[in-house]
């Protein structure tokens, strides 16, 4: 416990942004084929220094098999709200849990992040027995604790009843249970975020296990069998008040975005697929008297290919699909950054007009048959995947891979681990820098990126912008 | 005028009384900062007038639940320095459990931001604000008591009644301008900034507080 409030909290976004910018980037590192025990990596993102660029620190798990994805921090802005009554904890600790192994990994990133270490390891037995629970993937600090999404129920296959949100005490990492009093027809799992004054809750739908962990199942998408919903919660109430069904030709409605400043009440959801016409959507959802409503407002249309050029899962298709597979919101809510992790590119749309996004910016990397080299000259395996912006809206880093075996079935020659960055323009446009590249270790593959000092989709605030 | 030391107890209690509902008030863990939130929210300074409302009367209720049960108590007259030992003792007993025991209970983040005046209340108990103010109470009633020579049961439970209700709309009333303030100056003048700029982690202070209070108390009437 501090004594001040941790400097890395900020009571709005824009002090937020007005903030010093970051000088480490944290990245968690797969072994696909569980040869090696996964990692994170440390990577220094200070302009001029002499490690510019590269990992300067690796913490290796003591098991093989665990599968990173997405993790996060112990406590963020959303501590500087009197209801919670953590504005003493310190941004200190990142939950890192194995998606595979439901194993959760505490790694202390004080006094210094080139000497972070594992704090504590949570079995997955603590986490079967205490939620019914597994597959653990996001994290998000809130106002009981930290809040951490499942993808699998119980049982090995995680189909023995729904998957949903769990909670852990944020300063003694116990797992304390489930979190949903009232889940009404919610029966699957992705994302989630809210907003905290207003009281709400967003989840959104991927799949249960059997339709990911040993590839996508492509009759299982053809006949639309992935998620398609979205719900809006009570927050303190932990009740469902709203599910929306997208239609079940949007399949996989993945990351869910709220605007950081409190008083918008609207928020953007990222479609991987439309099964009629392969098209990846981007959907605007809004609060307006007391109900949420929500509509697709930007489409990203496939590019067709040769059948030579194509992996065996699209050759009847003749072409590439998007793969909307991450988006994310610059910290003004202005910015939508997203993902096109199949034909290789990263879009910038301005949403200042949340309604109507506009295409700002693009840059093309990577891609099942592009296959766009960096402006260094080297290959891009893979695609634009898991998206991080700076606090000040000023870089974007992204890194490659999507999912051990997903990424085998789009992109048969491998991925191998790659973090680059863009410049962003304060008014549009998208330019990746020459001088950022990061090699990781071999056989490692690279999946989402953390800063240090929070990042445009960790940090929830309690004040408006002023 | 020659005062002796004994006229000034009572002013000394009220300053008491008023210092604490300060120091509470200026606390961003008592809830101003949720003022300025919902101004900013509803672009309306009314709004972060409006909110200052249920924080103080759910500071209010906090404060009177904990006081009356002793009010009662108090008016039987021979067990009174048994009641005034046993109030030092739990404030005492209090901060000690403050001190040992540095969990935020959780059951306070289950209450919705609409709630703020349950919220208040809630958070008035958890910390012990209200009992910090027993001893203080207890005190003014002895003193009020020494004036009045011994009444009637009945009249003095009025009176106990009457002190309970002062004591504490004094407090709040002290509280609420101090946190109106900070509040008010947050929103108009220094900006979001000052939330976390303000905010210091008084746990330790606050646990020592209560046993300090309670051990004057307890000293006061053991002598």
């Amino acid at each position: 416990m501090n004594i001040r409030p941790d400097p890395t909290f900020h009571a709005s976004p824009k002090l937020a942004m007005e903030a010093p910018p970051e000088s480490f980037a944290y990245t968690v590192l797969l072994s696909p084929d569980s040869s090696k025990p996964d990692a994170l990596a440390v990577i220094d993102v200070k302009p001029g220094s002499s490690s510019y660029g590269q990992v300067v620190h690796t913490v290796t798990m003591p098991n093989k098999g665990d599968e990173f994805h997405h993790f996060g921090w112990n406590a963020c802005s959303s501590s500087l709200s009197p209801l919670t009554g953590h504005a003493f904890l310190e941004r200190r600790y990142l939950i890192i849990p194995g998606m595979r192994s439901s194993r959760i990994y505490i790694v202390d990133t004080k006094p210094d992040p080139t000497k972070a270490a594992i704090h504590k390891i949570i079995e997955p037995e603590e986490i079967f027995r205490k939620t019914g629970y597994s597959r653990p993937h996001t994290v998000h600090c809130g106002p009981e604790g930290i809040y951490v999404s499942t993808l699998g129920g119980g049982g090995k296959n995680g189909t023995d009843g729904p998957p949903g949100v769990f909670i852990m005490d944020c300063e003694t990492f116990e797992v304390l249970g489930r979190w949903e009093l009232d889940r009404g027809p919610q029966t699957l799992h992705y994302d989630f975020w809210w907003n905290l004054p207003r009281d709400y809750m967003v989840t959104s739908e991927w799949a249960l296990p059997p339709q990911f962990e040993n590839g996508i199942v492509p009759e299982d998408l053809l006949s639309n069998k992935y998620g398609h919903r979205i719900h809006f919660w009570d927050l303190r109430a932990r009740r469902n008040v709203q599910t929306i069904d997208l239609g079940a030709n949007h399949q996989m409605a993945l990351e869910v975005r709220p605007a950081h400043d409190p008083v918008r009440e609207f928020g953007f959801l990222g479609v991987v697929v439309d099964t009629t016409n392969l098209e990846g959507s981007i959907w605007t959802w809004w609060r307006e008297g007391g109900k949420f409503h929500i509509e697709k407002t930007a489409t990203i249309p496939p590019e067709p290919a040769p059948k030579e050029q194509l992996p065996p899962l699209l050759q009847g298709f003749g072409a590439v699909p998007p793969l909307v597979s991450d988006i994310d919101l610059s910290m003004d809510d202005k910015f939508l950054y997203v993902a096109c992790w199949g034909t290789g590119e990263m879009r910038q749309y301005n949403v200042r007009d949340p309604r109507k996004p506009k295409l700002a910016g693009s840059v093309r990397i990577g891609g099942i048959t592009r296959r766009s080299p960096h402006p260094n000259g080297k290959a891009f395996g893979g695609g634009p995947q898991m998206v991080e912006i700076s606090r000040d809206g000023k870089r974007v880093y992204w890194t490659n891979s999507l999912y051990s075996t997903w990424d085998d079935q789009f992109y048969p020659d491998g991925v191998p681990g790659a973090m680059v960055m863009a410049n962003a323009k304060p008014d549009g446009g998208l330019e990746l820098a020459k001088d950022y590249w990061v090699n990781f270790p071999d056989g490692y593959r690279a999946h989402q990126v953390r800063l240090d000092g929070g990042d445009c989709s960790t940090d929830s605030f309690c004040y408006p912008s002023v | 005028m020659n005062l002796s030391a004994a006229d000034w107890t009572p002013a000394w209690l009220w300053l008491a009384v008023i210092a604490s509902g300060l120091y509470h008030g200026v606390n961003p863990g008592m809830g101003w900062p949720l003022a300025v939130s919902a101004g900013l929210m509803e672009k309306s300074p009314r709004a972060l007038v409006a909110a200052l409302g249920p924080l103080t009367v759910g500071h209010l209720i906090a404060m009177l639940l904990v006081i009356l049960p002793f009010a009662l108590l108090v008016a039987v007259v021979e067990w009174q320095r048994t009641i005034q030992i046993g109030a030092s003792l739990l404030v005492i007993a209090f901060g000690l459990y403050r001190l040992a025991n540095r969990r935020h209970p959780r059951v306070l983040a289950r209450i919705s931001p609409a709630q703020l005046g349950l919220w208040s209340f809630a958070v008035a108990l958890a910390h012990g604000a209200a009992l910090m103010l027993v001893p203080i109470y207890l005190g003014l009633c002895r003193e009020a008591e020494t004036d009045s020579g011994h009444a009637a049961a009945g009249t003095l439970i009025n009176a106990n009644l009457g002190m309970a209700v002062l004591v504490a709309t004094v407090h709040a009333a002290a509280m609420v301008t101090a946190g109106g303030c900070c509040a008010w100056l947050a929103y108009r003048y220094l900006g979001l900034k000052f939330i976390s700029q303000s905010w210091f982690n008084l746990d330790t202070t606050w646990a020592v507080s209560l046993i300090l209070v309670g051990a004057i108390a307890l000293a006061l009437n053991l002598t």
